[in-house]
């Protein structure tokens, strides 16, 4: 119940508490050791595929032995900083609000990282981990959410999201009924709402995480719509992938990771992000409010920066880097069009995923919050 | 000279002393740890859930507010979470139909005809589904029933493609392919659990006395007429004990039903997805009473018609 207490009035707090933060003023001899929370396939040191370590290094360099906890929900991530005993955590857009408004996470003195100044600059100052212009973390990774299509039924890239919300004859000449797909997440309302900024802009969405009453029940409406041509909604990236092979589903939102993957096993398949724009995650390495190796927790920060990681981690992951320059020095695997298939260039067509919660910037209150999403959503995939 | 009579006494000779003068402090002791994790890691945990689900969740900034109330179950009520309900317990119901349908002969055979070796194949053929993991299980079954899976191959393959699609073309418990239907979830479902049908039905059709199958033939009964009214009552606390399994275990799973069907939520799913980031503990509360309240009502009705009497 404290959990959630802190979530929902995430946004209150945040702006009464900034001014409180302290942070390192200068580095001090490493620990031995530090402790991470992180997405399974963040952190890697070359146990799944020899090829992906981005630690061994680091360990033998700074003598920062790391010992990586994986998480695989955000409520996980945030219990476990609740709990203590850990120094760094790789936040995503719906938990990082919730680690700084509960104080589990301390301003970070970007001075101490000199990789800093390689951030993207469309990065440096983003709203997930900035709160009144003090950072709380360092960028980690980000990406979009593309829409995945089968190249031998869409010839052009499909231009509108539309071909998985309305039904319609696909470039085959058959209709999309059963052959589309859509994520079974509540956050999946915000593409519904994204799709009707671009065509219904009489309802004035300007957030697609901010929705009002009135916003919120169009959005359901459409995704009423989108449940007759949904046979499935997709939850696993591996059920997907095999729905797309075996299911003949055509089209649908996925993630960098699936199209990588099957793109490698040498099926038609391609992504794009339509003209609507797309929905995106955005994740930050934050540091704990009473970490016991801020030291090496800095070097692991400032190391999560280097052009190498950066390249590797991104096309281990589908990901983009946070410094741009890893696109294209060719310190890692990854190369300019790798980034572009990742979604590198179409930065400003992304709204990166938020918690919704009640009072946003419509006013208190005036938002549909997230709980709502959740059990309406239920209703929505149960033909409701 | 009272050293040599009675030698130093230990710890244990003083404890067997203790214990001894007062055999019910052993007693006591000796149950405390199974009362312990009775009472407070299981019981007290639903305890928790059970007061959880009578919170609710303030419909304006979305915080639990711990007073007691029946909003929450109210809530259960409004269509789609109604839906949710029905649909676990139909097919809850369905699976455990068929599940009896196809257990009786198998339990049977291997009951009453297999011998020697193999009724060690049929026992080590039911049992052998459980040794793999349940979810390359269920992943297989996804393969097998896909659009291009095997089983639409099959039926092309004899002509009976028409049919299949028939099948599917069947208003509600129909769809685009096996893998995203009800009638999907229902195979998968009837695979997994059918074992825990079988078991129970096989150890109550062996305690079957031959002597009573004899009197019922020299009473001028035919076979049909034995199985009616001799077989079936004897072995009915068996065939509802595995019902009681399969009815039980397809309404708390929430992974078949995700991998396998149409997205549409069943009870499990319904409770993982309201806790967490969505905060409403106590509509997820609610939900996984609804399970306990029925097995309960099944639980009551089933001791009614005997199935524990055995116990």
């Amino acid at each position: 119940m404290k959990k959630l207490l802190i979530s929902t009035t995430a946004l209150a707090m945040v702006a009464t508490n900034a001014g409180a933060a302290e942070m390192l003023a200068a580095l001090g001899a490493p620990e031995g050791q530090v402790n991470i929370v992180a997405w399974p396939g963040y952190i890697e040191r070359g146990e799944t595929d020899k090829a992906y370590d981005w630690v061994t290094k680091f360990e033998e360099a700074t003598g920062c032995k790391v010992n990586i906890k994986t998480a695989n929900t955000s409520d996980e991530m945030v219990a476990l900083m609740n709990e203590g005993g850990f120094d760094l955590v790789t936040a995503s857009g719906d938990a990082s609000l919730r680690l700084v408004a509960g104080k589990r996470v301390q301003a970070i003195n970007t001075d101490l990282i000199p990789s800093w100044s390689k951030v993207d600059d469309r990065l440096k100052d983003a709203p997930w981990f900035t709160v009144d212009g003090t950072h709380y973390g360092v960028p980690y990774q980000w990406g979009p959410n593309v829409l995945m299509y089968n190249t031998e039924v869409f010839k052009e890239a499909p231009k509108s999201w539309s071909v998985v919300f309305e039904e319609q004859t696909l470039p085959d000449g058959q209709s999309n009924k059963g052959r589309v797909q859509a994520y079974d997440g509540p956050i999946h309302i915000a593409d519904a709402a994204q799709y009707l900024m671009a065509h219904k802009p009489e309802l004035g969405i300007t957030s697609p995480y901010e929705l009002n009453e009135d916003q919120y029940k169009a959005a359901l409406d459409l995704l009423r719509q989108q449940r007759e041509l949904v046979g499935r909604y997709w939850h696993d990236a591996f059920i997907q992938m095999d729905d797309f092979k075996n299911e003949g589903v055509v089209a649908s939102g996925s993630w960098p990771f699936q199209v990588n993957l099957l793109k490698s096993e040498g099926l038609p398949i391609s992504s794009t992000i339509p003209e609507e724009g797309a929905t995106g995650w955005a994740d930050t390495t934050m540091m704990h409010a009473e970490a016991a190796h801020p030291n090496c927790a800095y070097k692991w920060m400032e190391h999560t920066l280097s052009s190498n990681l950066q390249s590797d981690l991104s096309v281990w992951f589908g990901s983009n880097p946070v410094t741009p320059a890893s696109c294209t020095d060719g310190s890692g695997m990854q190369t300019a069009e790798g980034c572009t298939a990742n979604g590198m260039d179409d930065f400003e067509k992304i709204r990166f995923w938020t918690t919704p919660v009640a009072n946003c910037s419509q006013g208190e209150g005036a938002c549909v919050p997230y709980y709502r999403w959740v059990s309406d959503y239920i209703g929505v995939i149960g033909g409701r | 000279m009272t050293g040599a009579a009675h030698p130093a006494r230990g710890l244990a000779d003083l404890l067997t002393g203790v214990f001894w003068r007062r055999p019910k402090l052993l007693t006591a002791l000796l149950l405390l740890p199974p009362l312990l994790w009775l009472g407070v890691v299981y019981v007290g945990s639903l305890i928790a859930l059970l007061v959880q689900s009578f919170y609710s969740i303030d419909q304006f900034t979305g915080l639990v507010v711990p007073e007691f109330t029946l909003k929450t179950y109210g809530e259960l009520l409004i269509p789609s979470n109604f839906d949710v309900i029905l649909r676990t317990v139909a097919m809850a119901a369905a699976v455990t139909i068929a599940s009896v349908v196809v257990a009786f002969p198998v339990a049977f055979y291997a009951a009453r005809h297999a011998r020697g070796r193999w009724k060690a194949i049929f026992y080590l053929g039911i049992m052998l589904p459980l040794w793999s993991s349940y979810l390359v299980k269920v992943y297989a079954w996804k393969l097998i029933l896909a659009k291009e899976g095997i089983v639409t191959w099959a039926a092309e393959g004899i002509g009976a493609g028409n049919l299949l699609n028939a099948v599917l073309a069947i208003p509600v418990i129909g769809g685009n392919s096996l893998s995203t239907s009800y009638i999907g979830t229902f195979l998968v479902f009837l695979y997994v659990w059918l074992p825990y049908m079988i078991l129970p039905m096989q150890a109550s059709l062996e305690r079957v006395p031959t002597s009573m199958l004899e009197a019922s033939a020299d009473l001028g009964a035919g076979s049909w007429r034995t199985f009616r009214s001799v077989i079936l009552p004897l072995a009915l606390p068996g065939v509802i004990a595995g019902s009681i399994f399969t009815f039980s275990l397809t309404l708390g799973d929430y992974i078949i039903p995700q991998i396998v069907g149409s997205s549409r939520f069943f009870i499990g799913q319904a409770v993982y997805s309201l806790q967490g980031t969505a905060g409403n503990i106590p509509l997820a509360a609610a939900f996984a009473v609804v399970p306990i309240a029925i097995m309960l009502v099944y639980l009551a009705v089933a001791r009614k018609l005997g199935a524990f009497d055995a116990l």
